[in-house]
C-alpha cells in the first residue's frame, strides 16, 4: 500500500469516552461550511411535483453531513447495555480509496498537511469516491442547495457554496487552516509551524465536552502527537490499510473492538 | 410505398404494419425520455439512489449492455483479423446491436453523472491512475469505431449505393474494416477489463477488492472474459428475436453454433478463473481484513443464492451446455443455454454494483438495500427502445443479413 507522507499531517483524535452524542459538531460543521439544509419544497423548481419532492432532514441517506454521528451498542441487554457515540468527519486518508478513483483529479491529496481535497467546479458528478469510501465521508449534492428565507444572510463567506450535481466532502475546515496560516505570517511567525490550537476545526471548537482534539500527528509539541499514540487508541477498519489521520480513543473494551473487523483471524492487509 | 428502399432481393411487412410497430416503440421511448428530461431539470435526487448507494441500476444497466454488446468487438476480431469467413453471416448485426448498446450506455451516463456538461472533463483533467478515466477515453473512442464500423452498412443502402462516389467510399471502408476491428478490439478489451478494474481497486470495499497482476486487479481479467463469454450469443438471440416476430430466417445454424461454440469456449475458461478468484477471495484475503465469506452475505436480497446461481445456474451449467455439440445443436437447449449466459453476466454486474457498496464496511454500520425508482427503470427501457428502433430500421433498409435471400426466398436451389 502506497501512504503519501507530509511533513505535516493534520489529524484529529476523538474521545469516544468523553462524547455524548449531542450532535453539536455536526451543527458546527453545517455553519462552518455553508452546509445547506435540506427542504423538502423547492418554490423555484415548476415540475418538482413530477416526479418526488426533494429530500428532507430525516432522510438520513440524502442529507449533507459531512460530520456524522453514530451510535454504537455493547449489544447486551438494560442492566448491562451501553451505548457510545461515534462522531465520523473525513479521514482524511494517507492511503484514500478516494483519490486514485477519480477520473478528473476533482480530488486529491497533495498539499502540506495532507488534507485530502475536493475541487467543486472540477467533480462531473460521478460518484465513483463515494462507492470507493468506506467510511461513508462523502457527499453527493443530490438537488440545487436552497436556504429558507433570512439563512442565507448568514452564510459564510470563507467557503463555497455547492451546486447541484457534485460530491463535497469534510475539508478540515480549510479555510480555517488558510486564515491560520495567514494571521502567522502577520504575527511574523512560520506558517509551516502553527502552535498547537492555532489552526483548529468547527467541530473540535464546538465541542462542548471537549471529545475533539485537532492538531499535527506528526508535532510533538501538539496534543494529538501523544493522544494518537495512546494505549487505547485506535483506527477505524484499520486493517484495510487505508491509514486514516483521524484517531479514537475509548478505555471500553468494546467500544475498541467495534472499531475493525475480528470475525476472521488475519494479520491485517 | 417504401419498398424501393429495401434490400436488394427482400421481402418487408406493409408500410402501415411497419408504422404500428415503429409507433409503439417511439411511445415507448418518449416515456423514457420523459423520465430522463424530468432527471436533467430535478437532478439525480429523483431517482432511487442516495449517498449509501452512489451506485445503482443505471450503472447495472450500463456494465450489463457493455458486456452483451461485447460480440460486435469479439466478433470483429475473429472475423477480421483471425479470419473466421464463417462469421461474415453475422457480422453486421454485432456491429448494429454494439453500436446500440454502446451508444445507450453513454447516453444513460448523460444522466447518471451530476454535472453531463463537465462530462468531456475525462479528456481535459484526466487521472491517469482512475481505472474510470480509462473507461471514459476507451468509450468514448470505441463508440466512435462503432459508428466508422457502421457507416459502410448504410452506405449500402440500395439507392445509396448507387452512386458512384458511395459506392466507392463504402468499398474502401470495407478494405479497410480489419484496420478499425483491431483498434476497437484494442479498445475493447482495455474498457471491458476497466470496468471490472474499477471495482477490484476499491480497497475500502472488501466485497470487491482483488489482488491482481502488475496493475490490474483479477476482476479486470474476469470482466474482459465473461465480456467475451456471453456477447457473441447475445447477438444470437438479437437475431433469433428478429426471426421471431419477422417471420423469416436470418442467420443460418452454423453460424449461430459458430457463435455460441465461441461463446462457450470463452464462458468455460471465464467460469475456471472465476471459481478460481471466488475461493481465493474467500480464503485468501477476506481473513486477512478480519472477516469471512459469510459476512459478505445478507438475508434475501444479498444471499448466497445470488453467488450460487451467478456461478452455477448461469455460469457453470450454459458453459457446458454450450461447448457439448450435442447439446449445442439442439436450438432449445441452445437458446436455453445463451439466455442463461446472459442472465449470467447481467447478475454479475449488478452483484458487483450494488453488493459491493450495501456491504457495511464499518462494522457498527447496517446493511443497506436499494431499490431504484420509476424515472431509473423508464429511462433503462429507454435505451432498449433506442436499441430496437436502430434495429428496426437498418433490418428494413438496410442489408444486413447476408444470407437472407438464400434462406428465405431461394430455398431448394
Amino acid at each position: 500500500m502506497q501512504v503519501k507522507e507530509f511533513k505535516i499531517k493534520w489529524g484529529m483524535v476523538i474521545d469516544i469516552d468523553k462524547c455524548t452524542g449531542c450532535g453539536a459538531c455536526m451543527v458546527g460543521c453545517q455553519v462552518e461550511n455553508n452546509i445547506a439544509p435540506m427542504t423538502k419544497k423547492d418554490p423555484y423548481n415548476y415540475v418538482q411535483a413530477l416526479t418526488k419532492d426533494r429530500s428532507e432532514a430525516s432522510d438520513k441517506l440524502m442529507t449533507l453531513t459531512w460530520m456524522n454521528v453514530y451510535e454504537l451498542s455493547n449489544g447486551k441487554t438494560f442492566p448491562e447495555h451501553e451505548t457510545a457515540y461515534l462522531p465520523r468527519p473525513c479521514m482524511q486518508c494517507g492511503n484514500p480509496a478516494c483519490v486514485p478513483v477519480c477520473p478528473v483529479v476533482a480530488t486529491d491529496k497533495n498539499e502540506e498537511g495532507g488534507i485530502v481535497s475536493q475541487v467543486y467546479p472540477r467533480c462531473i458528478g460521478c460518484r465513483y469516491c463515494m462507492a470507493a469510501c468506506p467510511y461513508h465521508a462523502r457527499y453527493f449534492n443530490w438537488w440545487d442547495p436552497l436556504w429558507p428565507e433570512g439563512m442565507d444572510k448568514g452564510l459564510s463567506p470563507a467557503a463555497s457554496v455547492r451546486p447541484r450535481g457534485v460530491v463535497e466532502k469534510c475539508n478540515f475546515c480549510h479555510s480555517r487552516y488558510l486564515d491560520a496560516k495567514n494571521k502567522a505570517r502577520q504575527d511574523g511567525e512560520d506558517p509551516m509551524n502553527l502552535a498547537d490550537g492555532a489552526y483548529n476545526t468547527a467541530c473540535a471548537d464546538i465541542c462542548p465536552t471537549k471529545a475533539i482534539t485537532f492538531g499535527d500527528l506528526n508535532n510533538p509539541e501538539h496534543a494529538v502527537h501523544d493522544l494518537a499514540k495512546g494505549k487505547h487508541a485506535f483506527r477505524l477498519i484499520e486493517k484495510m490499510g487505508l491509514d486514516p489521520q483521524v484517531y479514537y480513543t475509548s478505555e471500553r473494551e468494546w467500544v475498541r473492538k467495534q472499531g475493525d473487523n475480528y470475525n476472521a483471524d488475519g494479520g491485517g492487509h | 410505398m417504401d419498398s424501393k428502399l429495401f434490400p436488394e432481393g427482400t421481402q418487408r411487412c406493409g408500410f402501415g404494419q411497419w408504422l404500428i410497430w415503429m409507433a409503439f416503440l417511439v411511445g415507448v421511448f418518449l416515456w423514457g425520455f420523459y423520465a430522463a428530461v424530468l432527471v436533467l431539470y430535478n437532478g439525480i435526487g429523483t431517482t432511487g439512489l442516495d449517498n449509501y448507494f452512489g451506485f445503482g441500476a443505471w450503472i447495472t444497466f450500463d456494465l450489463a449492455v457493455i458486456a452483451l454488446g461485447a460480440g460486435a468487438f469479439f466478433t470483429g476480431l475473429l472475423k477480421y483479423i483471425l479470419k473466421i469467413k464463417q462469421l461474415e453471416k453475422i457480422i453486421n448485426l454485432t456491429v448494429i446491436v454494439g453500436f446500440c448498446c454502446y451508444a445507450g450506455a453513454m447516453l444513460v451516463l448523460v444522466l447518471d453523472v451530476g454535472q453531463p456538461a463537465r462530462a468531456w472533463f475525462g479528456y481535459w483533467h484526466p487521472n491517469v491512475h482512475s481505472m474510470l478515466t480509462e473507461v471514459i477515453f476507451c468509450i468514448t473512442c470505441y463508440l466512435t469505431v462503432l459508428i466508422i464500423e457502421f457507416v459502410p452498412l448504410v452506405l449500402e443502402q440500395k439507392q445509396l449505393n448507387k452512386i458512384p462516389f458511395v459506392h466507392a467510399l463504402a468499398h474502401n471502408m470495407h478494405v479497410n474494416m480489419a484496420l478499425f476491428a483491431g483498434i476497437g478490439a484494442f479498445l475493447s478489451t482495455f474498457h471491458q477489463g476497466s470496468l471490472g478494474g474499477m471495482y477490484g481497486v476499491l480497497i475500502g470495499r472488501p466485497f470487491a477488492f482483488r489482488e491482481g497482476f502488475f496493475i490490474w486487479p483479477w476482476t479486470f481479467f474476469l470482466f474482459v472474459l465473461s465480456a467475451v463469454g456471453s456477447g457473441p450469443v447475445f447477438t444470437v438471440l438479437v437475431a433469433t428475436l428478429m426471426e421471431k416476430i419477422t417471420g423469416k430466417k436470418l442467420v443460418d445454424w452454423k453460424t449461430k453454433s459458430l457463435m455460441g461454440k465461441i461463446a462457450g469456449t470463452m464462458l468455460c475458461v471465464y467460469m475456471f478463473f472465476k471459481i478460481l478468484d471466488t475461493w481465493a477471495w474467500a480464503t485468501g484475503y477476506l481473513p486477512t481484513v478480519g472477516l469471512t465469506f459469510d459476512d459478505m452475505f445478507y438475508g434475501v436480497a444479498y444471499g448466497k443464492w445470488l453467488l450460487w446461481t451467478e456461478i452455477v445456474l448461469c455460469g457453470v451449467i450454459p458453459a457446458i451446455m454450450l461447448v457439448t455439440p450435442s447439446i449445442r445443436n439442439r436450438p432449445a437447449l441452445f437458446y436455453t443455454a445463451a439466455i442463461l449466459d446472459c442472465i449470467g453476466v447481467s447478475l454479475n454486474r449488478y452483484i458487483f454494483t450494488v453488493q459491493t457498496i450495501a456491504f457495511p464496511s464499518m462494522p457498527f454500520d447496517s446493511w443497506q438495500v436499494y431499490y431504484p425508482n420509476w424515472v431509473e427503470y423508464a429511462s433503462s427501457i429507454m435505451i432498449v427502445a433506442f436499441g430496437a428502433i436502430v434495429i428496426s430500421l437498418a433490418y428494413r433498409y438496410l442489408p444486413v443479413f447476408p444470407l437472407e435471400t438464400k434462406l428465405n426466398y431461394q430455398s431448394g436451389k
